[in-house]
């Protein structure tokens, strides 16, 4: 079986730690994509052409690198559509609400050995994998 | 000039998520589904992650400053309350459900997959909800600066 990927794992995370670091030498910025991105929900002057260019960044890689990797970008093929809107509702409303996601908590804070950053990573850790193993056991996999 | 290293940030990062498959929602979904046939390597990637950031972040704060910023604009909470636990339970619940969080389906939508736009539409609306509430629950107009991240503070040293 070849669904293991440990050394592309470990690299792809390497650049994103590279990317975590550059961000707050050059930016002084926390690399938390949710708040990076949810910030533009709250703009103050000054404060919205960096998260823009972020994002901007963002977007060129994910074009850039669909030529050289097409087959790490793909969608769900055992989720509906209906179920990826109420995820993104979801998603949106808890980052904000949590004050991070995987990238701000799970690996900027517990680089930090932030406290909070801790407890949001084992909870959405924990609720993440109850929700998928649920969809699992009470669906079959598929939503 | 700090357009460009935010720009640089953000495709490094994106190129890192790509890399790492975090934009695989199938391979999300069957890390996260730990009763399944379980693919352990996406844990891999927080450990590349922290590996690299935890040593160069501690590095760069010996700096006085940062290059292009005339401050570090850190969080300083260290409150545990239960916005945050419901926050991160929440997003637990959407990222298992959708198979995305929130860089890797930005970082997707150049693919033009519907799931992807689909999600990321949803997510400003998400978003947008959590300000509205936000904005319901709390009497004074100025936007209180309670959070983690660092937007509410040095909002002006971009200026």
């Amino acid at each position: 079986m070849d669904a293991f990927t440990p050394w592309s794992a470990l690299a792809g995370g390497a650049l994103i730690g590279l990317a975590a670091s550059a961000m707050l030498l050059f930016n002084g910025r926390i690399a938390g994509i949710s708040g990076i991105v949810g910030g533009l929900w709250t703009p103050r002057a000054g404060d919205i052409a960096w998260r823009l260019a972020f994002a901007a960044g963002l977007l060129g890689a994910g074009a850039g690198m669909m030529l050289l990797l097409p087959d790490s970008v793909a969608s769900p093929s055992t989720r509906s559509v209906g179920a990826v809107a109420v995820a993104g509702l979801v998603v949106g409303f808890g980052v904000r609400m949590g004050n991070g996601c995987t990238s701000g908590h799970g690996v900027c804070g517990l680089s930090r050995f932030s406290k909070r950053s801790l407890v949001a990573t084992l909870t959405f850790m924990t609720t993440g994998c109850v929700t998928a193993v649920a969809i699992q056991l009470l669906a079959g996999g598929s939503l | 000039m700090n357009l460009l290293t935010a720009l640089f940030a953000g495709g490094l990062f994106g190129a890192g998520l790509v890399v790492s498959q975090m934009t695989n929602a199938d391979k999300v979904i069957n890390f996260l589904n730990v009763a399944g046939d379980w693919d352990p390597s996406l844990a891999l990637v927080m450990v590349g992650a922290i590996g690299v950031h935890v040593v160069l972040f501690r590095f760069i704060l010996r700096r006085p400053s940062p290059l292009y910023a005339t401050a570090f604009a850190l969080p300083t909470s260290e409150h545990i309350d239960g916005k945050l636990v419901g926050g991160a339970a929440l997003f637990g619940v959407g990222w298992a459900l959708g198979g995305f969080c929130p860089g890797p389906a930005v970082v997707s939508m150049p693919s033009g997959g519907t799931h992807a736009l689909v999600f990321v539409g949803a997510m400003a609306l998400g978003m947008g909800a959590w300000r509205g509430v936000q904005s319901l629950t709390t009497p004074s107009p100025n936007p209180r600066v309670t959070s983690d991240q660092p937007e509410g503070r040095a909002s002006n040293i971009h200026g």
